[in-house]
């Protein structure tokens, strides 16, 4: 397979936007290098940047590895992948809202309708609701990678509850902390005013006639492998980190508890899981959530962000449909590319995956974090046939799509610098007509030689992202 | 603020205090068995070290003699006693962990890093070094852990609740420390042997009073001193007294609706330590009146808890 490397081009030059990095980095003794390395590391563990692993040891956390070779993109390219996120997240938004209102882009026959109305992400109770300013994805983290010829294209729209923006903010912190005179030398567009537009963005979707809004963060508590990003966000923002406990629904109207007494709360930044959110509506077992929350939303006193419902938008099975939908709401042409994706519920593309298994990726159409997926060419026999089981079995549970030729970005690992494979998730920022991003995203490689999966909880590290001013 | 979030500042500090007082009750019983005496006394100071945490049933489960090094063991680092200094600093890390967002990034680097040091020594480790040295490292990460809370928290209700914790904890403690080894050196009101010196000497440095009591009484020690300096002295830090004014300022400043009779109750204790007189406690029985003491801070912690940290506020809304 042929990758495409993010610093060195087909005849092993260095790319313009690398250059000044590169020669700097061919400047520093590789002592300096190392210690700094051990810095960062010992930083990251005190401060306490960690997450949880599932699976793993009740409680335990791990560092998400953190290279300090970092990667650029000229602002060009930026310009054009602004342009396709502002593109597909408002397109997302007007689809979200038009699905669980006159569906007219059912109504045309874009999509079938069951796909949308058997979908389980699909949630009757929104049918009707407005939300404030039409926004549904306030915050959307969209998966791009660039393949072999330098294409970029998009592997998934996040718009439940993306993580990751913490690390993001985390790694250009210690950059500029380890090597400041790399930040004299390139014009790197900040990115650290994050949590000010989000901020801005959630305070701007408060109900209808309140003035100044109480916003909180929602966790669903320390053991949840996102937690340090919970507090980060919260406390960056300037307002309480709360749970499940902490609030309370009366008169249809939230309230935390306070040690002052009941306080109204206007704006909820979720991190839960709609599934989890409201013990009366969905999973009556969950602890996590708040009774009676889902109807003091649709009683419109209070603003979710995200909206409930979102999941059928970024669901692996509605996703081959999202270019349809930028030219039925926006009649614009796609800026950003969708990767090819085979239906297996369609008998004849079925039939294709099954011959084509040890070449393609295979993804639960309801999976995340990388896990329930097969990489065909990284797979074992075994492997291979234990999805064909599981396809056969259930065929409209899953999608496949070529494996992708993941570019490439030189990295430390214990042998030295080598590539290694890597994307990017920037994260969108919706509130009514606009939509807006700070330059860059987080940046994740597979630290793993060969492998194609960069997810944190299947051992993939983070870079910082640069995005060059002209 | 949330209510769980001064529930989680209240325990941090009180778990850090915890830490702290244990350690300073390890060690003057440490000290103190290193005077010479019959083994016999000495493991009855051990004893009472279970006996005062009423941990006797958790102990017996696990050890099969009482002496220095099982106590020390079970005190200090055994995971399975909740109330070992060990579970003490990983308990103030997690309710830390759970408000990192309230707490300034000192703090919370400030008990992780005691978490981490303390979680990588094994009980062994810690006793050949010299246990003595672990327990001033213990005062030394209680101190820092202070040090930053006051010099970098906003002095906003985060900080009240973290100084109630600690204060209400402290005086707890210091009963406690004072009535087991109270009891010890004098059970029967008989007269003092030549080493009791020494022993009402490591029972004052224990709490950081020995050269406060040099100023405060420029003359030879006696119980009756030493009780009324721990109880009543109202400038010395670790004393009953000192904690209480402490006690009823930071409730006047947090006081809600629900709080008056939190905060009745703490006044009249601490009215009790104001114009109490060391002879009358002792006529009264220094331990009766102890365990009552104790027994009143233990309702004011659950008053605490009740009016702000875990309200049940859905009716009044």
């Amino acid at each position: 397979m042929n990758f495409y490397n993010e610093m060195i081009d087909a005849d092993n030059g260095v790319r313009a936007h690398y250059r000044a990095y590169e020669e700097w980095l061919k400047a520093t003794p590789p002592d300096r290098i190392a210690r700094k390395r051990a810095e960062a590391d010992l930083a990251f563990h005190r401060v306490g940047i960690t997450f949880a692993v599932y699976g793993e040891e009740a409680g335990k956390e791990r560092l998400i590895p953190f290279d300090i070779i970092p990667r650029i993109i000229p602002s060009q390219e930026w310009k054009s992948m602004q342009a396709g996120l502002r593109q597909r997240v408002k397109t997302l938004n007007l689809f979200l809202h038009d699905i669980y209102h006159d569906q007219e882009i059912l109504k045309a026959g874009k999509i079938p309708a069951e796909q949308i109305l058997n979908n389980a992400q699909y949630r009757p109770v929104m049918k009707g609701v407005d939300v404030p300013g039409g926004v549904y994805a306030h915050i959307a983290g969209v998966d791009i990678v660039r393949a072999g010829a330098g294409e970029f294209y998009v592997l998934e729209d996040n718009l439940r509850v993306p993580s990751g923006v913490s690390y993001m903010l985390e790694d250009r912190k210690m950059m500029m902390r380890l090597f400041p005179e790399l930040f004299a030398r390139h014009k790197v567009a900040p990115v650290q005013h994050y949590p000010d537009m989000l901020l801005e963005k959630l305070r701007a979707v408060a109900p209808n006639g309140v003035n100044d809004p109480t916003v909180v963060v929602l966790t669903p508590g320390a053991y949840n492998s996102a937690y340090f990003e919970h507090t980060f966000l919260a406390q960056q923002m300037g307002v309480e980190l709360v749970e499940g406990r902490d609030l309370f629904v009366k008169n249809e109207t939230v309230f935390m508890r306070t040690t002052q007494g009941p306080q109204r709360v206007d704006v909820i930044y979720r991190r839960i899981d709609d599934d989890y959110m409201d013990p009366e509506v969905f999973r009556a077992e969950s602890t996590l959530g708040v009774p009676g929350i889902l109807r003091a939303y649709q009683a419109g006193n209070v603003t979710l962000a995200n909206a409930i419902g979102t999941g059928v938008a970024d669901d692996k099975s509605i996703y081959p449909y999202v270019p349809e939908m930028i030219r039925f709401y926006l009649g614009e042409e796609p800026i950003l590319n969708n990767v090819p994706t085979h239906m297996c519920r369609k008998p004849e593309e079925l039939k294709y995956v099954l011959a084509h298994l040890s070449e393609l990726v295979v993804k639960e159409v309801h999976g995340a974090g990388g896990y329930g997926m097969l990489v065909g060419p990284a797979a074992t026999r075994e492997q291979i046939e234990h999805f064909r089981k599981l396809l056969i079995a259930k065929p409209d549970g899953y999608i496949a799509q070529p494996t992708l030729a993941l570019s490439n970005c030189p990295t430390f690992v214990d042998e030295g610098i080598a590539p290694r494979h890597l994307d990017l998730r920037p994260f969108v920022l919706s509130s009514g007509k606009c939509v807006t991003m700070v330059p860059g995203g987080l940046t994740r490689v597979a630290l793993t030689a060969g492998s194609l999966v960069v997810n944190s909880s299947q051992g993939g590290g983070t870079k910082d992202t640069w995005i060059l001013e002209d | 603020m949330l209510s769980r979030t001064a529930d989680h500042l209240f325990w941090m500090s009180r778990y850090i205090e915890r830490a702290e007082n244990l350690a300073r009750l390890l060690d003057v019983t440490w000290q103190m068995s290193l005077v010479p005496q019959p083994l016999e006394v000495a493991n009855q100071n051990w004893k009472a070290i279970i006996a005062l945490n009423s941990l006797e049933a958790a102990f017996e489960k696990k050890y099969a003699t009482v002496n220095a090094e099982n106590v020390l063991r079970f005190m200090v680092s055994d995971t399975d006693n909740f109330a070992s200094i060990h579970s003490c600093l990983r308990m103030a890390r997690e309710n830390a962990h759970a408000v990192r967002g309230t707490v300034t990034a000192e703090m919370w680097e400030t008990l992780n890093s005691t978490w981490l040091d303390a979680r990588e020594k094994t009980f062994e480790q810690l006793y050949n070094a010299g246990i003595a040295d672990y327990f001033e490292w213990v005062k030394m990460r209680s101190s820092l852990s202070r040090g930053t809370t006051l010099g970098t928290l906003l002095q906003d209700d985060s900080y009240h609740f973290i100084r109630l914790g600690t204060l209400l904890e402290r005086a707890d403690n210091t009963a406690r420390i004072l009535d087991v080894k109270y009891h010890v050196l004098r059970p029967h009101g008989e007269e003092e042997g030549a080493t009791d010196f020494y022993q009402w000497g490591a029972l004052l440095r224990s709490v950081s009073a020995f050269e406060v009591y040099r100023k405060a009484y420029r003359d030879v020690i006696t119980p009756e001193r030493v009780a009324e300096l721990l109880i009543l002295r109202s400038d010395m830090p670790r004393s009953l007294h000192f904690c209480m004014n402490g006690v009823i300022k930071t409730l006047d400043l947090l006081a809600n609706a629900l709080s008056h009779e939190t905060q009745r109750q703490a006044g009249m204790l601490h009215a009790l330590l104001h114009y109490a007189r060391v002879e009358d406690i002792l006529e009264h029985g220094l331990h009766e009146w102890l365990t009552d003491f104790m027994d009143r801070i233990y309702l004011l912690g659950n008053g605490i808890s009740r009016d702000f940290l875990m309200p049940m506020v859905e009716e009044s809304a």
